[in-house]
């Protein structure tokens, strides 16, 4: 498994049955193909889809949050962007899963802006970070050998103190009140490891292994 | 509905410094042909409001390329670049909208509402110039309706009396905007004979005009 896919198929053991679960673009959007079948789990698209389905080559008028064509399972619903963002801004998506640039030890999340150098916007992301019951956060522990996980965010904000847990390559964070506190490491690496390549400060106390990575 | 509407008498509508509002989300669901339309007319200085920026060559990308377009109200610029180096240049203003606060935001104009409070954006750039209000001890930012001099949608399945609903995932902001312009303008993506009353997405009274071929223009 290569970085992306380890956060990804991790990510994925945080769905639980029933889930109504959005997945933003990037690694994020990877975590819908670690879902067992068996599992019943529903994907929103922001652009107006409950019950998404896989990516398609075939000539479709349905596509995703990022414009690329795909699907809609059996029972699905299309829906416009008002209802869709009644599901996300009023408590009824489970799950986000979405990517950033930076994230730091109160939660606090940086994804849509570099000050003159790339402004793409905001899209869905402050609206599901601020809406949705839970927060995972995926993303590279470090960028360049810079951590993206810190004290505290210099990037502009889409949101203070709504993520809930930190999916990287090398470890799996949750966001308590008291701080960050580091719950898994993947067998690749060290504590020691994970604390050189982490500006934020974090909690250690009862570390294991990454779940759901074979060793 | 005030009834058909054929290219020429379309293009009439246009007037320089109106501001328009295009249905679609990455340019699905959006009225390319109306669109089309308005880079023929060569309007300038418009104000336009999408849930994004296009592409370079499709969707409200055509007009920015072709230097209409004065203002741009989006949630999202990233799929076309030439947004980002007019904005440098200075020749662009855009305003940078979450996505949820401006399909709400559209919504309120259409519902004759004051504004809306809302979390998100709070603690970040969105929240500058803008008033916070406690309501039960929560915090919201109040956000101020969003309307327009005409309304472009796409994606449609039109009946003949107007009544609309849409094709899959090009519903997106089509029937909210319907809902928020001075003159709303249909570009078919299917005419059909009539839509049962209980499929129905954006009923007759708001759809002012239905884009038809242009034989003889």
């Amino acid at each position: 498994m290569n970085e992306k896919e380890v956060i990804a198929s991790r990510i994925a053991l945080e769905l639980k049955e029933g889930d109504l679960v959005n997945l933003g673009i990037g690694i994020p959007t990877l975590v819908a193909d670690y879902v067992p079948e068996d599992k019943h789990v529903t994907f929103q698209a922001e652009n107006g889809i409950i019950g998404l389905g896989p990516l398609t080559d075939e000539e479709t008028n349905i596509v995703n949050a990022g414009g690329m064509k795909a699907t809609i399972k059996k029972g699905g619903a299309f829906i416009d962007s008002t209802l869709s963002f009644t599901f996300i801004r009023g408590g009824h998506i489970d799950v986000t899963v979405l990517g950033a640039l930076e994230v730091d030890q109160e939660g606090s999340i940086a994804s849509w802006i570099i000050p003159g150098k790339k402004v793409p916007g905001m899209g869905g992301a402050m609206d599901l970070v601020t809406g949705a019951k839970k927060v995972i956060i995926a993303l590279k522990h470090t960028n360049k050998g810079q951590s993206k996980v810190l004290k505290k965010c210099t990037l502009p904000l889409t949101a203070a103190h709504q993520a809930n847990l930190i999916v990287t390559e090398m470890a799996v964070l949750s966001v308590e009140k008291s701080g960050l506190k580091l719950l898994e490491v993947h067998p690749d690496y060290t504590v020691e490891d994970v604390i050189k390549a982490t500006e934020a400060e974090l909690i250690i106390d009862n570390v294991v292994p990454m779940k759901g990575v074979a060793i | 509905m005030r009834g058909f509407i054929k290219k020429k008498d379309f293009k009439d509508i246009l007037k320089d410094g109106i501001s328009i509002m295009v249905g679609g989300f990455l340019t699905n669901g959006t009225p390319e042909t109306l669109i089309d339309y308005v880079v023929e007319s060569k309007v300038k200085n418009l104000t336009i409001i999408c849930n994004d920026g296009g592409y370079e060559d499709k969707g409200v990308g055509k007009l920015i390329v072709n230097n209409q377009v004065r203002k741009l109200i989006a949630s999202h610029i990233g799929t076309n670049p030439y947004v980002g180096q007019l904005m440098q240049e200075g020749k662009i203003e855009v305003e940078l909208v979450p996505q949820g606060t401006l399909a709400e935001r559209i919504r309120a104009f259409g519902a004759g509402l004051g504004g809306i409070l809302t979390p998100t954006g709070l603690d970040t750039i969105v929240e500058s110039n803008k008033q916070v209000l406690e309501v039960n001890g929560k915090k919201y930012l109040l956000e101020e309706p969003l309307g327009a001099d005409l309304a472009l949608l796409g994606g449609a399945v039109v009946a003949n009396n107007g009544n609309l609903k849409y094709k899959e995932t090009m519903r997106n902001f089509n029937p909210v905007m319907a809902t928020a312009a001075e003159i709303v303008v249909v570009e078919p993506f299917i005419r059909v004979e009539e839509i049962d009353p209980e499929d129905v997405i954006t009923p007759y009274p708001f759809v002012d005009y239905i884009l038809v071929g242009d034989d003889n223009e």
